[in-house]
């Protein structure tokens, strides 16, 4: 893991493959959206992600952090909704993290977005067992220290932990008690973020 | 699901394209999704933006014109504009006077308008921003997303764009804007759910002989379901959960709200139900509207909004108003 490095080029394949599994997926984050927000999570992911796949195709970064700000700039001005705003800021803050380097490691990849979900928590007043992106994205962001593999399964299984939450942030809490028995779409999405990065990691 | 559309993909485009064609007193940046009064910049007139999802039409880009808004940003069917287009409004329609934001709490406007605002600022327009939060069926508190923004949007946009075309400075615009949001509270119902374009099937399954007690307005299910009630019940419901937690000394607003497929016929027939409770109650009543004004797409069921207000509050609510969606006194 230590010796992994990662340079401008593989953030652009981990955007390439997170666009393919949401594309893939669209179908059931929406469905995971109905019961407990409004059914467009699927469609605004894919929205926001094929844009971000146009931009950097376009103009392909130099750097990482280049690569993680364009594409975090890109979502926050197509996606709209509060998915904009936070897969926005996370990745940007991430970048913002990598500075100019031409290549980072695993580690600086960690720390990195390690502070892009601290952008994230304090963006959107949530903690971990709100029911939010936060409960796959911190669990996933501390497997990564073993590896991808590891972080890809801890962040599924941080979204299907979910389920028995009672949502206190974003449009899943005006249900209350109610929101209970749902997994949370967000989490789900954080959770195929990682699963594309163990992807292109192989 | 049959709906009136060419493809899910184009709903919001297709509306604002039908809106240019029919109202030359607007322009409407189809491709950058912002509806502007054509006047705008109105000289020496604090501006006021606002926008949502879309879906909740007439609301927000009906309501942009003389005495109410300087322009509208849709977004995606329920899902909340990008912070650019807030950006590209706030600009068109500054007259260097400021921009007031009208913003409803749910979590993905909020962050928006805030990026918006931050971005704005940068480039030299001053904004404030009035988050309105009127639904009583959400518990208010810190650990959650706080009480939504429903149809005391409404009352905001008007009475605030009213003082606006009177020439009142910025701070004053936001304080009263803050005042009808303080003096504000809805609840609804649903008879039916919703069928967005993209799903193309209802966002959640209501049997018939049921109905959902507090719902939002974006499909979302209610705090609790009951077995189907009689219009007077409803309204006993509704206006009591409302008065809850307002407790009006002065007389009030009454908007009875259509969710976008119940008939006017049913409207005012439990407007009169509304009207009973109140009287009961010992509520008076200063103005009322009823009408489809702040829609959930082809939901069935209602919502009521009382706003209590004092003489200036309702002398700005008369000051004449000429949007597509509210149009009066002149």
């Amino acid at each position: 893991m230590s010796e992994t490095v990662l340079d401008a080029a593989f953030f652009v394949r981990w955007m390439t493959a997170a666009a393919a599994v949401i594309d893939r997926e669209a179908d059931r984050l929406t469905e995971l959206d109905s019961p407990i927000g409004d059914a467009d999570h699927g469609r605004n992911m894919q929205r926001g992600f094929a844009a971000v796949v146009t931009a950097l195709e376009a103009e392909p970064p130099a750097t990482p952090g280049a690569t993680l700000i364009a594409a975090g700039r890109k979502l926050i001005s197509s996606v709209g909704g509060a998915s904009g705003p936070l897969y926005g800021t996370l990745l940007r803050r991430a970048g913002k993290a990598f500075g100019e380097a031409p290549q980072v490691s695993a580690e600086e990849l960690r720390a990195g977005l390690a502070a892009g979900v601290d952008a994230v928590a304090q963006l959107g007043g949530s903690a971990p067992g709100d029911k939010t992106m936060l409960d796959a994205l911190v669990p996933g962001i501390e497997a990564l220290a073993t590896s991808f593999d590891a972080a890809a399964a801890a962040s599924e299984k941080g979204a299907l932990a979910t389920v028995p939450m009672l949502a206190r942030k974003g449009r899943a809490s005006y249900l209350g008690e109610r929101s209970i028995g749902h997994q949370d779409p967000g989490a789900t999405s954080s959770a195929l973020l990682f699963a594309a990065l163990a992807e292109v990691a192989k | 699901m049959k709906m009136l559309i060419n493809v899910a993909e184009t709903v919001v485009a297709d509306a604002l394209r039908g809106m240019a064609a029919a109202h030359p007193e607007l322009v409407v940046d189809v491709e950058n999704r912002v509806i502007v009064r054509r006047d705008a910049p109105v000289a020496d007139k604090v501006a006021l933006v606002s926008g949502g999802g879309s879906g909740h039409e007439p609301l927000h880009g009906g309501f942009v014109g003389p005495g109410m808004l300087d322009a509208a940003c849709p977004g995606e069917v329920f899902t909340s504009p990008v912070p650019d287009q807030m950006v590209r409004a706030a600009a068109a329609v500054d007259s260097g006077h400021g921009v007031l934001f009208v913003v409803k709490n749910y979590t993905g406007d909020v962050l928006n308008f805030q990026m918006a605002a931050e971005l704005a600022e940068d480039e030299g327009v001053q904004v404030a921003s009035v988050l309105v939060d009127d639904d009583v069926a959400v518990v208010d508190s810190t650990f959650t997303a706080g009480r939504r923004g429903t149809g005391a949007t409404l009352f905001v946009e008007k009475i605030a764009g009213a003082a606006a075309e009177e020439g009142m400075p910025l701070e004053r615009v936001e304080a009263l804007a803050r005042q009808v949001v303080a003096s504000s509270r809805s609840f609804g119902v649903a008879l039916s759910a919703c069928t967005t374009p993209a799903k193309g099937s209802p966002t959640f399954d209501l049997p018939a002989g049921e109905l959902e007690l507090g719902v939002g307005i974006h499909g979302e299910p209610g705090r609790e379901r009951r077995a189907m009630m009689t219009s007077r019940e409803i309204a006993d419901f509704a206006v009591d959960a409302v008065l809850a937690e307002l407790d009006p000394r002065l007389p009030v607003l009454v908007l009875v709200n259509g969710m976008g497929a119940t008939p006017l016929l049913e409207l005012y027939g439990f407007q009169a139900e509304v009207r009973r409770v109140l009287d009961e109650r010992g509520v008076a009543v200063a103005r009322t509207l009823v009408g489809n004004y702040v829609t959930s797409l082809d939901m069935a069921g209602c919502s009521v909004t009382l706003c209590q207000v004092d003489g200036e509050l309702l002398r700005l609510w008369d000051a004449p108003v000429q949007t597509a969606g509210l149009r009066w006194g002149r």
